[in-house]
């Protein structure tokens, strides 16, 4: 975006951040809708449960984890010990050790303790998805954008879904439900149109991870062990046949700024 | 046994965080292994096409209207469409074949 101020360093940054924060709340909008659609559906399992609208609430703007507060939901419901739960939550959402792992290495330089913090506590799928896809350093504008947009309507539907069960029409949950995996493609077919390697990577993943529905063994594993498992071997053989050349990894972020090719459109 | 609705949230809570902080808080730096590095470079995209597929398909009451909706999706995608568009685009295709199919 052409800036009025472009003579002013200070303004520049300024406005940069700016229109940083504002990519970042229209970016929060699909994961929004697709947010309120699935949180609304957790909203019901944790009345199931015998949660209030409150504690689902709290819950949701707490741990921003689908999976994980299914799982810790049923927890509840079943009376279990604290200790199954803590358990049960690691295994639920062990992925996010890698996320986070890859994550770190995207902060510039001297981040601040706070601000890591803040990133990994909205570290999501979704979040991940779309900073991660942007160029250069992860921005906490950005993020900030994203999630005031998209953790009200998580933590609001997870209420919702307590208090009103079943009021959405079955048709319109079904539909928002496929908004966060719309997301995610526009995330990594971009990158598989670039590169055959990705393309090549992406058709391998999506093959092995229908077929881990039906391995015996594999298939009896919940969802999220089965996708560190497809994650971590097929990065490390992509990693150990296709390495890529050590450099340092990210531009200047002032520099990525101008380019920006994946946020041209909408 | 008895048990505290809020005890348990705040122990999901707090193991969450864990698990999201923990690696960011003990990788202070750039991890400089070429192999590690090239690892974590492919990490974001393979994950996210191991929860698309064949999530997707699952999602929907049909799944004709989730493997319609990935088609969409991919193709819309391609043509350069940004998240906002592509996820309006998976909507609108389940919501529409569902009309028919369910």
């Amino acid at each position: 975006m052409p800036s009025a101020a472009a003579g002013y360093a200070g303004i520049r940054t300024e406005s940069k951040n700016l229109s940083v924060f504002q990519e970042g709340i229209r970016d929060g909008i699909p994961i929004a809708m697709g947010y309120f659609a699935v949180s609304f559906s957790l909203g019901i399992a944790a009345a199931a449960s015998g949660l209030t609208p409150f504690q689902g609430f709290l819950s949701s703007i707490l741990c921003h984890a689908s999976a994980g507060e299914y799982a810790g939901f049923s927890i509840i419901g079943a009376g279990a010990s604290y200790l199954e739960m803590a358990l049960l939550i690691f295994v639920a959402n062990a992925r996010y050790l890698l996320m986070s792992l890859a994550e770190s290495q995207r902060m510039a330089p001297g981040t601040p303790l706070g601000v890591r913090s803040f990133f990994s506590f909205f570290l999501t799928d979704e979040l991940f998805a779309i900073n991660m896809a942007r160029p250069g350093y992860l921005s906490p504008y950005y993020t900030l954008g994203n999630i005031l947009t998209a953790s009200p309507c998580w933590a609001f539907g997870t209420a919702l879904g307590c208090m009103a069960g079943d009021l959405l029409p079955l048709r319109l949950t079904s539909a928002l439900g496929v908004a966060l995996y719309g997301m995610f493609l526009a995330v990594i077919i971009p990158q598989a149109k670039e590169s055959r390697l990705m393309a090549g990577l992406i058709v391998i993943t999506f093959a092995l991870s229908c077929a881990c529905q039906f391995l015996p063994g594999i298939s009896s594993l919940s969802e999220g062990t089965r996708v560190i498992i497809i994650t971590v071997a097929v990065s490390s053989l992509a990693a150990y046949f296709f390495p890529r050349k050590v450099q340092e990894p990210e531009r200047e972020p002032a520099a990525s700024a101008k380019e920006e090719p994946a946020c041209k459109e909408a | 046994m008895s048990t505290n609705t809020y005890i348990y949230i705040l122990v999901m809570a707090a193991v969450t965080f864990f698990i999201r902080f923990m690696p960011i808080l003990l990788t202070n730096g750039r991890i400089k292994s070429p192999f590690i590095q090239s690892f974590l470079y492919y990490v974001p995209t393979v994950t996210l096409a191991a929860m698309t597929v064949p999530s997707i398909i699952r999602a929907t009451q049909s799944p004709i209207a989730g493997a319609a909706a990935l088609a969409a999706g991919a193709a819309a995608a391609w043509r350069g469409k940004g998240l906002f568009v592509t996820a309006i685009i998976c909507c609108a295709t389940v919501f529409l074949l569902e009309l028919i199919l369910v």
